[in-house]
């Protein structure tokens, strides 16, 4: 794997999202959803929030869902 | 303070709930039926002679020194191997026992070296105590005849002697080595007179199947086994009650001393994970301790390619606390963390991440179990609702099958391996799901009903297919389903595994696991009575590693199998204190008890007693911190006790991680791999130098306590708390126990525990609280943490890690019984006699097309980077799959895994990695430049 940090992010994203792939559309997103909000750190998510303001290359639809609707992180 | 003696009744305790009442020299006893009389008498306080029992064995009946009368009864039976029986009177002490005793030891004494005096067991024997329990003052047939005094000593092993000469052939080593040990190393061999304990066939102790756990030196009455530190430094005066630090098991031991010098670590019976068994770690390996390359003074330097400078513990504090300032105020608050570690208590573990989220101002903390069993803690979590195993030790009495997947206990956590053999042996049923064939698949008196050899990072896709058959062979427990677990959420998952792409015939083809042997473990687990699974890091460390946590949660609560003894999900966890750290609010985005760091009453509650604000955002966990490294928003940290460059995987990366920090802080017993990148060196002390508490695998919180002064003047929750107060948040701690009544204060599931009830209980299994004053050995009984226990569908995904032409071999990691996890401890103790050097096992015939011979040096290359070490040809791995150790750093098997890792929890996939094997003439360039590297590290400024 790639170790360039945007790259690296939706990987994880996306291994996110197949792991709650199976489950109903909705539920998948909102397990994906909570999940990240739960386990990034804030630079983590401003960099992929950052990513999906600009298209969001490479996130499986569930993951870019699930980003879509997560808010930013407040500053430390 | 005095030596700790334990009590030996002679005989192990009968299970038996009916009471038998008897009179015992015009005493009467009620003892539980089957107990033998010799243990009925020591229970009112009258020790009948005897040299072949002991409680920690079956009685034998063979030494005739235990006789006793029983009014009615012809003859002197035993009372070692005579129950007792309702009514019956019995005699110890007559004219005629008298007599018999007297002979019998007359016998021994006549053929027994009569060295007493300058014999290393001189105080410690149990043969000399019986000759005076008898009232020996005379031996009729002389010391002239025939007798054994000159055979020779055996040494090989590195740790006790075998003096055969001093030999009673009472044959309780031999008996411990089967009973206790399960290795079953030992025979008497030669008949009669020139009857003696022998190793394998003839063979010394080192090159026979031994394991070096001390067992048998335990068992031995005589001088015959003893610890070569007993010939060495005397008999020990006064010994302490304390826990062992290196594995997950918690073993209990005595310390004994002879003033502050260690001379032995006995395990204590009373311990309740050990039950007075060890093994060679926890009982001999701890030289470490007292090692040279211990570092005792505090070191700073301003870059890595200076030599180290000693100054005082002052200086180093200011030094570090005015460069985590610096670091922050111009990188920001988030710019700076740290881990904690394993290895120390759970009061330092609370004292670091109490220092990152309240000195630091950030969540940036993390521990070692990101790397092997946080998979263990998100997946039992989301199931059950807690982050820890279901069972105690015990509970393996009591199970019927027992389901190992990834785990090699009879290496990795021996004491646990120990007391599931014994349980094997008395019939339970085994199912071992493992790439591998590991020694409990097949060893003596042992042989798995089914082993199923994986294809390493399947694991997801055998489990589905397990449930797969119980849910479509009719083989759940719905009633139990009905009541405990959410029913929709059930049948969505039944449906979800009865498909038929989940079944055993259609993973066969990428599993590698022949259908009908996953159906017939299936069925065993389902139907084989109390059905309990352990596992371990061959379950954690792959891309799916919390899916596959589910899948086993899940397996439990189809069938039942949760909630009582016997049964349970049980995590064999790694380091002594990995439950501890996690406990104690290691993790990024978690305060301690598990709670979430954006839940604004628990951070309240904290914030409150700790007198400071914390954020609420979760910090970054270990590989995040290195990934924020390289990329320049992460500058420096403070590390205790843990060696993550060597731990942890894809070594380039992580080291790019570290070489990118502008201050990082190492607080270890040595110069460890990581301490090369450091500019402050805080030194560590041992286990044996300070107080706390350890929490081991089954949540039992044990007491270690301090036996010598720490060597380098301050344990290390000391250190931690100067760091802080210099950073300016101020800790004023003057014993452990004061952070544990802090730890109990702000966690409720501690909210009972203190270092009085530790001292008057032994230890305690958390929760404990008001619910549980006394802790609670089983969880889930009658309902689920969390309320009713969730099913969640386990979708197979396969890793990315694939093999293909240029690497076609998948690379599985692990670790043998003598050597610890990166070795920092073990290779500094004679240990190495059993593991000098990492190897690589590989298949004949993997072998045979590469051109590679049995013990040939090999490159290994990933798409990581390569490395290089010996290879060993085995048939315990499959074609297609090789298998190599990490203990020791020339070798950093880790430079070759990547940093691949589980979806939910970053945990790495350690267990799978493809690579190609090549025949190689010497090390690697990257080994090359490491020595290098490490050497110039390494260097102390002379003063
Ligand atoms: S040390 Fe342990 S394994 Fe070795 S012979 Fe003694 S009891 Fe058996
Ligand atoms: S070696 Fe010790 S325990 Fe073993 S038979 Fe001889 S005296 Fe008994
Ligand atoms: S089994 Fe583990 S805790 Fe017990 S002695 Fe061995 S290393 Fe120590
Ligand atoms: S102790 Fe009973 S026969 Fe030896």
């Amino acid at each position: 794997m790639s170790h360039n940090s945007t790259e690296k992010l939706v990987y994880m994203a996306n291994q996110i999202a197949t792991a709650f792939a199976a489950q109903k559309h909705e539920a998948a997103v909102e397990a994906t959803r909570t999940h990240i909000k739960k386990f990034w750190d804030p630079r983590m998510r401003s960099k992929i929030a950052e990513h999906v303001a600009h298209g969001g290359e490479g996130l499986q639809p569930i993951a870019r869902e699930a980003l879509e609707g997560l808010q930013a992180p407040k500053a430390a | 303070m005095s030596l700790v003696h334990e009590i030996d009744y002679g005989t192990p305790a009968s299970k038996s709930e009916k009471l038998v009442t008897l009179t015992i020299d015009g005493m009467t006893v009620q003892v539980p039926e089957g107990t033998s009389i010799m243990r009925a008498a020591m229970e009112v306080g009258n020790q009948i002679p005897k040299l072949c029992a002991t409680d920690m064995l079956d009685a034998f009946g063979s030494c005739r020194l235990c006789l006793v009368e029983i009014e009615g009864r012809n003859g002197t039976p035993a009372s070692c191997t005579t129950p007792v029986a309702d009514g019956i009177v019995v005699k110890t002490q007559t004219e005629r026992l008298k007599k018999i005793r007297k002979g019998v030891m007359e016998l021994y004494i006549s053929d027994h070296p009569l060295d007493c005096l300058t014999c290393s067991a001189n105080g410690d024997c149990e043969l000399q105590d019986m000759a005076g329990v008898v009232g020996l003052r005379d031996v009729r047939y002389g010391y002239q005849g025939e007798n054994h005094t000159k055979l020779g000593k055996d040494e090989s092993n590195p740790y006790f002697t075998y003096e055969k000469s001093k030999c009673i052939v009472c044959n309780r080593c031999v008996r411990a080595c089967e009973e206790v040990q399960g290795t079953f190393a030992l025979t008497i061999s030669g008949r009669g007179f020139d009857s003696r304990v022998s190793p394998g066939m003839d063979e010394s102790f080192l090159s026979s199947e031994c394991v070096s756990c001390g067992a048998c030196v335990q068992s031995c009455p005589t001088a015959t086994l003893n610890e070569k530190a007993m010939y060495n430094i005397g008999t020990p005066e006064h010994s302490v009650v304390t826990t062992c630090a290196y594995c997950g098991v918690g073993c209990t031991f005595k310390a004994e001393m002879r003033g502050d010098e260690l001379v032995r670590m006995v395990p204590y019976k009373d311990g309740k994970a050990n039950r007075g068994h060890s093994c060679v770690k926890g009982r001999f390996a701890y030289g470490y301790a007292v090692h040279q390359d211990r570092i005792l003074k505090p070191m700073i330097r301003s870059s890595i390619h200076e030599p180290w400078k000693e100054v005082s513990y002052e200086e180093a504090i200011q030094y570090a606390a005015s460069e985590f300032k610096r670091i922050q105020e111009k990188y920001g608050k988030r710019s700076v963390g740290g881990i904690t570690s394993s290895r120390c208590t759970n009061e330092e573990t609370y004292l670091v991440q109490k220092l990152i989220r309240g000195g630091f101002g950030n969540n940036n903390v993390d521990t070692c179990a990101r790397v092997c069993h946080s998979p263990t803690g998100y997946g039992l979590s989301v199931t059950y609702g807690t982050s820890a195993g279901t069972q105690d030790f015990d509970s393996i009495e009591e199970s019927d099958v027992v389901l190992i997947i990834g785990a090699n206990p009879t290496d990795g956590h021996p004491v646990f391996g120990s007391r599931l053999k014994k349980r094997l042996r008395q019939g339970a049923k085994l199912i071992v799901v493992d790439p591998r064939r590991t020694d409990v698949v097949r060893s003596p008196h042992i042989e798995a009903a089914y082993h199923l050899p994986l294809r390493p990072g399947t694991n997801v896709a055998i489990v589905t297919a397990l449930a797969h058959v119980i849910v479509t062979e009719g083989l759940v427990n719905e009633q139990f389903v009905r009541e405990r677990c959410d029913w929709e959420e059930f049948q969505e998952w039944a449906a979800f595994v009865a498909e038929e792409r989940h079944s055993p015939e259609a993973v066969e083809k990428y599993t590698g696991v022949p259908a009908d042997a996953v159906r017939g473990a299936a069925r065993l687990y389902a139907t084989g009575g109390n059905g309990a699974i352990y596992y371990g890091l061959g379950v954690t460390e792959h891309s799916q590693g919390s899916t596959t946590v589910i899948a086993i949660a899940n397996l439990a609560m189809a069938t039942g199998n949760i909630g009582r003894n016997g049964v349970g999900v049980n995590p064999l966890r790694g380091q002594n204190n990995v439950q501890g750290s996690c406990d104690m609010g290691s993790f990024p985005h978690e305060l301690p008890g598990y709670r979430h760091i954006s839940d604004d009453a628990t951070r309240a509650a904290f914030e409150a007693l700790w007198g400071v604000g914390l954020d609420d955002e979760p910090g970054l966990r270990i590989p995040n911190m290195f990934d924020a490294a390289v990329e320049g928003t992460y500058k420096g940290m403070y590390v205790q006790g843990e060696d993550i460059l060597q731990s942890d995987p894809d070594t380039k990366h992580v080291s790019a991680g570290l070489a990118a920090l502008e201050c990082l802080v190492v607080q270890d017993l040595f110069l460890n791999e990581t301490a090369n990148y450091a500019h402050v060196f805080l030194p560590g002390c041992s286990f044996l130098e300070k107080d706390g508490t350890f929490t081991n695998a089954e949540r039992r919180i044990q007491r270690i306590r301090k036996v010598m002064a720490p060597k380098n003047g301050y344990a290390d929750w000391e250190v931690t708390q100067m760091l802080s107060n210099a950073l300016g948040f101020p800790m004023n701690y003057s014993h452990p126990g004061e952070i544990m009544d802090e730890i109990a204060a702000l966690t409720p599931s501690f909210a009972g525990v203190n270092y009085k009830l530790l001292d008057e209980m032994g230890s305690v299994q958390w929760p404990c609280n008001e619910k549980a004053p006394e802790g609670t050995p089983i969880m889930h009984i009658g309902g689920f943490v969390r309320g009713k226990g969730k099913f969640m569908l386990t979708e197979y995904v396969p890793t990315d890690e694939k093999t293909g032409p240029r690497f076609p071999l998948l690379l599985t990691t692990g670790r043998i019984l003598s050597q610890y996890n990166v070795g920092a401890q073990t290779r500094r103790t004679e240990n190495v006699v059993w593991h000098a050097e990492d190897v690589l096992e590989i298949h004949a015939h993997d072998a045979e097309v590469r051109g590679i011979r049995d013990g040939d040096f090999v490159k290994l290359d990933s798409r990581a980077g390569s490395t290089s070490l010996r290879a060993v040809i085995s048939d315990r791995v499959a074609p297609g799959v090789v298998y190599t150790t990490f203990h020791h750093p020339v070798t950093q098997a880790n430079v070759v895994t990547t940093d691949y890792s589980d979806w939910a929890t970053n945990c790495p996939e350690y267990k799978v990695t493809a690579v190609q094997v090549s025949p190689s003439n010497g090390p690697t360039q990257w080994q090359e430049e490491y020595e290098n590297l490490s050497r110039t590290s390494r260097r102390i400024a002379a003063e």
